[in-house]
């Protein structure tokens, strides 16, 4: 009984294993995938989608779901780039873009938690909205030329650990954005009230309210986080592309659930961390890259990715049903 | 005691569910600080509409509420705890994710200077908390580690720990043993002599005697009285509770007697030997014979509604051997069941029973239909003529088949449901609680039919939580206890003392 | 008589049917007639009803097989990528490309592509069934994969194919009339026959409303979840051919991009709750037609395409909206009070 086995630990666990795995696979395999710049590499090309995935992986917890975020993501950059070209600075065009986010999160909470409307539903109207804005705004790929955006594009730091070759690597500035809102994230949901309440409500909404605890506020509070993350994510992935283009990360979403499952959080809510959701963000990272390696269609990645999905849904499920069942023979026992 | 003023005071509190369900009329309520104070009633009393008005969960209609002689209004139960009132409920109302530490004091947990949650000083108080309860658990283990009765106890340290002056104890002990209730009792002693007013809401009339200064009694949701635990004997309280004179309450069991005389029982229709169901029933046996109604009888939890769901289907057997008609059966499915010609009718009437946004006309054709098969279609015409028959039959009120279910009382929703079950030609039918919430006239009405089918040779397995029902109806009352069989009366020996004499586990 | 007026206007498809009515009358005046104009080409009818029709053909499949998805509470996001798989899979048998032991057969390629659509409906109902995934997951997986998938048959290129019967499928014409339309006849027909000669329908709507219930009443839900979810597919890998068809090939990025969020506002006009439970298969058929007919409504005003999707999404939440419980007794209490406000004045 002492020793029982935890979902979370497995997952995430597994989820490790997993990452070292696949990283062995790819340096036994190919020339010069074993480096420091292959390793840093995963965060410099991830870096939003872990910032997303941190977000969504709120939402979850909360036994929600936001399927908006990969067009929030879109026009935060339409907009940002489209500011810009009208001559609107990026110290203004950056805090509106968030802004934008937390008003889409806070509409989104609110409908889903004060009319009961069910969230995939709401968040897939929020999704084609924000597409469909896009569109209007502009149907053809901006660039930005803003001077912020470039160094912030440009900028970053050499790591140097040794001479060797494989021993050196770069880190761009927006990377330290993601180990921001990492280190934040962690903080809220281990040490707020906010944060253990959003378990709360993942574990039994109804308790948390018998409990005391303030479920609107909380609730729509997740899903203002997802989408300030994405809008957030948004703002990383110009930087990184240096444009803003309304088609750009169709189906990002899976992606980002992705990272939350295989990082350990349950899709049934109550469990969940962010450390493991960016765990998840680099084994998509990684998988990629061997893709990329293999000179590989990159739907591979996609289909690869899905599947990868299914397989921890399934894995968490069985689980789940084996914890259930030992539960039963605890107590027949008893 | 008298003189102060009251921890606790309700007066003429009133609240109603729709036009039809008057759930609390004109009830009052006083408590005193240092007491422990039973509240009971029977199902559908409205003991838990009482509590619900108190913590806020639900709105009163009318009446006022004052604690320490201020009146207050709580709009929900952080309200309710903010002034004062802490409630543990019968379910388990924690979240089985967290920590055991983190459900005792998420919403007000330590903090560190710098304002973040502190986790070892959060760890040390539950763990001192803890000891007062003489549970010695890993705090920091998930809630769901550990067994329903501990969770319970981590509720209830919870609630106490809240500088609660009232705290609210509505049937926390269904799911403990003898062992971990005489804790509880201990720690509601203790509590008590810090001067705080406890409700103990409980099915246990033993319990009631061991522990409580004073009782008040609710019955279809009006105040019968308040008493002295220590003045009031055992078979008083019963017959308050019931609402007749024992002598009076023999004389009903007398008529009801007679009419059973009238009925034959016939050849044995169901047989388990040692059935049992992980967690829920464990070496059951029992039989049931066409054209008798059986009690079966047996406190919460005892496996009352768990031997239904068994020979339902919905349960799989895991263990023994059950006969349908002679013939061994695994029923994987309630489908299974049906057609051996099986129906039930399951306890929670809104989440198990009713298709609420379809008319009365599909809900009482619904099972006939799924025992039919999907191409065999009942045509508009038939489910009609079924549903008027019915209607007319078991005196359903409504202007027609039409009908969303929704929209009809608990009372003849019920009635749609036996309907239901009826148009499929049971030979055994299940009923679960089949009056709770249901008013005293239709009661009757649900009772005769109850008796008239088993008349015509159907079997019948009546599960109430209502003696007085089951010693109506029943010819022959099997009783639980802790998931087995533990006795059974039959014929002339029937009588609440013989039952609940099994159900205590044969003490006095 | 009054009586039957009061069951005219009290069925599901009711309202559909007037709003499309109107949003015809609405064109007509507005070309001053022109709308309405029906021209015989060859035998063949022309016109803009005709195009709505044909045009609509596809998204009147989808809705009708997304109805009894979202009938059950559940939702099927895949159709789209399902379409694209369906589209592929045709278009790469026909060129040979695919399985050349066929010879490039047309039946056997829509054969194919058909059965592959109901394999994804069979996966997609098995993971909402059977593995309990919620349903905006479980389809999402597909909806990602199965483009990719797309790809991955037509190794990532577009298609083109070279068949006049299988183009037929979209620009045929029989009696005049576009071939299209008798394939949703048919399907349509099928199933509306399959739900109302059948206890298919009242099994879903039961379902739908308390599936708790339903089992204990003995109805084997998982096994009609599977069937919908089946049904779905079957009928989404049907709107592929059509759409392949129309473009001559396979254009695995672009093919029944975004449609999904067009089947689900056809089935929310048609006024089947998305919560589940009653649901009207004709009614969102109607509702299909209302969205296209919107959809060139909208253009032929000269409102940019992107404004369409704006509109759609708007429309879903004020139906939602519309349907939701919670927001009927927040407005009725508003409006109550303000009643009793007007009477204390």
């Amino acid at each position: 009984m002492k020793e029982k086995l935890r979902i979370k630990n497995i997952s995430l666990t597994m989820t490790i294993v997993l990452f070292l795995v696949m990283f062995i696979f790819g340096s036994v395999r190919y020339d010069h995938f074993f480096s420091l710049s292959t390793f840093l590499n995963l965060f410099n090309d991830n870096a939003y989608l872990m910032i997303a995935g941190i977000g969504i992986t709120f939402v979850l917890i909360t036994g929600g779901i936001d399927i908006s975020i990969s067009s929030t993501i879109a026009f935060t950059g339409v907009f940002m780039a489209y500011s810009l070209q009208r001559g609107i600075p990026s110290y203004v065009v950056i805090p509106m873009a968030l802004i934008i986010g937390i008003v889409v999160g806070a509409v989104q909470g609110s409908l889903i938690h004060y009319f009961r409307l069910q969230p995939f539903i709401v968040t897939l109207a929020g999704q084609f909205l924000m597409r469909g804005l896009c569109v209007v705004i502009s149907e053809a790929s901006i660039p930005i030329t803003d001077p912020f955006f470039k160094f912030m594009a440009l900028g970053r730091i050499q790591i140097k650990l040794g001479d060797s070759k494989a021993l050196n690597g770069k880190i761009y500035y927006y990377v330290l954005i993601f180990v921001a809102v990492l280190l934040i994230g962690l903080y809220v949901l281990k040490k707020t009230p906010f944060g253990r309440a959003v378990y709360a409500i993942g574990g039994n909404e109804q308790s948390a309210q018998l409990m005391g605890l303030n479920v609107a506020r909380t609730k729509i509070g997740a899903y203002i986080i997802s989408s300030f993350c994405a809008s957030l994510a948004g703002v990383v992935f110009s930087f990184y592309t240096l444009a803003g283009y309304g088609l750009q990360n169709m189906g990002m979403e899976l992606d980002a659930i992705s990272s939350a499952v295989i990082g350990g959080t349950l899709l049934t809510g109550g469990v969940g961390s962010v450390f493991g959701t960016a765990v998840g963000a680099m084994i998509q990272g990684i998988i990629q890259t061997i893709v990329t390696y293999e000179n590989l269609n990159t739907w591979w990645t996609k289909v690869t990715i899905a599947g990868l999905l299914c397989f921890f849904i399934v894995v968490q499920r069985i689980i789940a049903v084996r914890a259930e069942s030992m539960k039963g023979k605890e107590l027949a026992a008893a | 005691m008298s003189g102060q003023t009251k921890l606790l005071t309700m007066k003429g509190i009133s609240k109603s569910f729709g036009k039809a369900v008057i759930a609390l009329d004109n009830v009052q309520f006083e408590l005193e600080a240092g007491e422990i104070h039973a509240l009971l009633g029977e199902n559908g009393a409205g003991k838990s509409t009482l509590i619900k008005v108190l913590t806020g969960v639900e709105e009163r209609d009318e009446g006022e509420v004052l604690l320490e002689g201020k009146k207050i209004h709580p709009k929900s139960t952080n309200e309710a705890q903010q002034v004062g009132i802490s409630t543990v409920y019968q379910e388990v109302n924690l979240c089985p994710n967290l920590s055991v530490a983190e459900n005792i004091y998420i919403g007000r947990a330590p903090k560190t200077k710098m304002g973040a949650i502190d986790w070892a000083a959060m760890s040390r108080d539950a763990a001192k908390l803890l000891e007062k309860f003489d549970l010695k658990l890993d705090v920091n283990k998930r809630l769901d580690n550990y067994s329903v009765a501990i969770q319970q106890m981590v509720a209830i340290a919870r609630a106490s720990d809240i500088k609660a002056k009232v705290l609210i104890l509505d049937e926390p002990t269904s799911s403990l043993s003898k062992v971990e209730v005489d804790k509880l009792f201990e720690i509601m002693r203790r509590l008590k002599a810090e001067g705080m007013g406890i409700i103990f809401v409980t099915h246990f009339l033993d319990q009631v005697y061991e522990v409580t200064d004073r009782i008040t009694v609710l019955r279809n949701g009006n105040y019968v009285g308040t008493y002295k635990t220590s003045d009031l004997p055992r078979m008083e309280l019963v017959s308050k509770m019931i609402g007749k004179d024992y002598a009076v309450l023999n004389q009903s069991l007398k008529e009801g007697q007679a009419e059973k005389e009238g009925t034959k029982t016939g050849d044995e229709l169901v047989s388990m030997k040692g059935v049992s169901h992980q967690g829920s029933i464990s070496g059951m046996d029992l039989t049931i014979s066409k054209g008798e109604v059986l009690g079966l009888s047996g406190l919460l939890g005892s496996g009352r509604s768990e031997t239904a769901r068994v020979l339902f289907g919905i349960d799989q057997v895991t263990d023994g051997e059950l006969c349908i008609g002679g013939e061994k059966v695994h029923l994987k499915h309630p489908i299974d069941a049906i057609r051996k010609d099986i129906a039930f009718c399951p306890e929670n009437r809104k989440t198990e029973g009713i298709i609420g946004d379809l008319s009365i006309r599909d809900n009482m054709a619904l099972a006939l239909q799924a025992k039919k098969g999907l191409f065999k279609k009942i045509s508009k015409k038939e489910a009609q003529k079924i549903a008027d028959e019915y209607i007319e039959k078991l005196e359903i009120k409504t202007p027609d088949a039409d009908q969303l279910i929704k929209n009809l009382s608990g009372g003849n929703q019920q009635k749609v449901i036996l309907a239901r079950w009826l148009a499929t030609n049971p030979q055994l039918l299940m009923l679960d609680e089949p009056t709770r919430g249901i008013d005293i006239g239709t009661k009757a009405e649900i009772q005769k039919i109850v008796i008239d089918l088993a008349a015509q040779g159907m079997a019948v397995l009546f599960i109430s939580s209502e003696l007085d029902e089951e010693l109506r109806c029943c010819r022959r009352i099997v009783v639980l206890k802790d998931m087995e069989k533990a006795g059974e009366v039959v014929g002339d020996n029937i009588s609440e003392g013989a039952v609940m004499q099994i159900m205590a586990g044969g003490e006095k | 008589m009054k009586n039957k007026q009061l069951k005219i206007t009290q069925n599901q498809a009711f309202w559909p049917v007037i709003i499309f009515l109107t949003i015809i009358l609405f064109n007509t005046v507005m070309t001053r007639g022109e709308f309405l104009s029906i021209s015989i080409v060859d035998g063949h009818f022309y016109g803009r009803i005709i195009d709505i029709f044909r045009n609509g053909g596809k998204l009147m499949i989808l809705a009708a097989g997304m109805t009894m998805v979202l009938a059950t509470g559940g939702t099927d996001i895949s159709v789209g990528s399902v379409m694209a798989i369906s589209g592929a899979i045709a278009c790469s048998i026909i060129r040979g490309n695919l399985l050349p032991g066929l010879g490039g057969s047309v039946t056997a390629a829509i054969l194919f592509a058909v059965c592959a659509g109901i394999i994804c409906g069979l996966w997609n109902g098995f993971l909402v069934a059977q593995i309990k995934i919620q349903p905006i997951v479980a389809t999402m997986i597909l909806l990602v994969a199965g483009r990719g998938i797309a790809q991955l048959i037509t190794s990532g290129k577009i298609i083109t194919i070279n068949s006049d019967a299988y183009y037929f499928i979209n620009g045929g014409y029989i009696l005049g009339l576009p071939f299209p339309l008798y394939i949703v006849l048919f399907l349509v027909g099928i199933l509306l026959l399959f739900v109302h000669r059948t206890s298919f329908g009242l099994f879903l709507e039961s379902i739908g409303c308390n599936s708790l219930a339903s089992k204990f009443a003995g109805i084997k839900v998982n096994r009609y979840l599977l069937a919908i979810y089946t049904i779905s597919g079957a009928f989404a890998s049907v709107a592929g051919l059509i759409e392949s068809a129309g473009i001559k090939g396979a254009d695995c990025n672009n093919a029944g991009l975004n449609i999904e969020l067009d089947a689900i506002l056809a089935v929310a006009i048609g006024g089947t709750n998305l919560m589940g439970g009653r649901f009207s298969i004709f009614a969102s058929v109607i509702g299909a037609l209302i969205v296209q007919s919107i959809t060139t409504t909208v253009l032929a005003l000269g409102v940019p395409a992107a404004y369409i999707r704006v509109l759609k999404a708007l429309l879903i939440i004020v139906i939602c909206l519309s349907q939701s419980g919670k927001f009927k007794v927040l407005f009725g209490r508003k409006l109550e009070s303000k009643k009793k406000e007007a009477v204390a004045l």
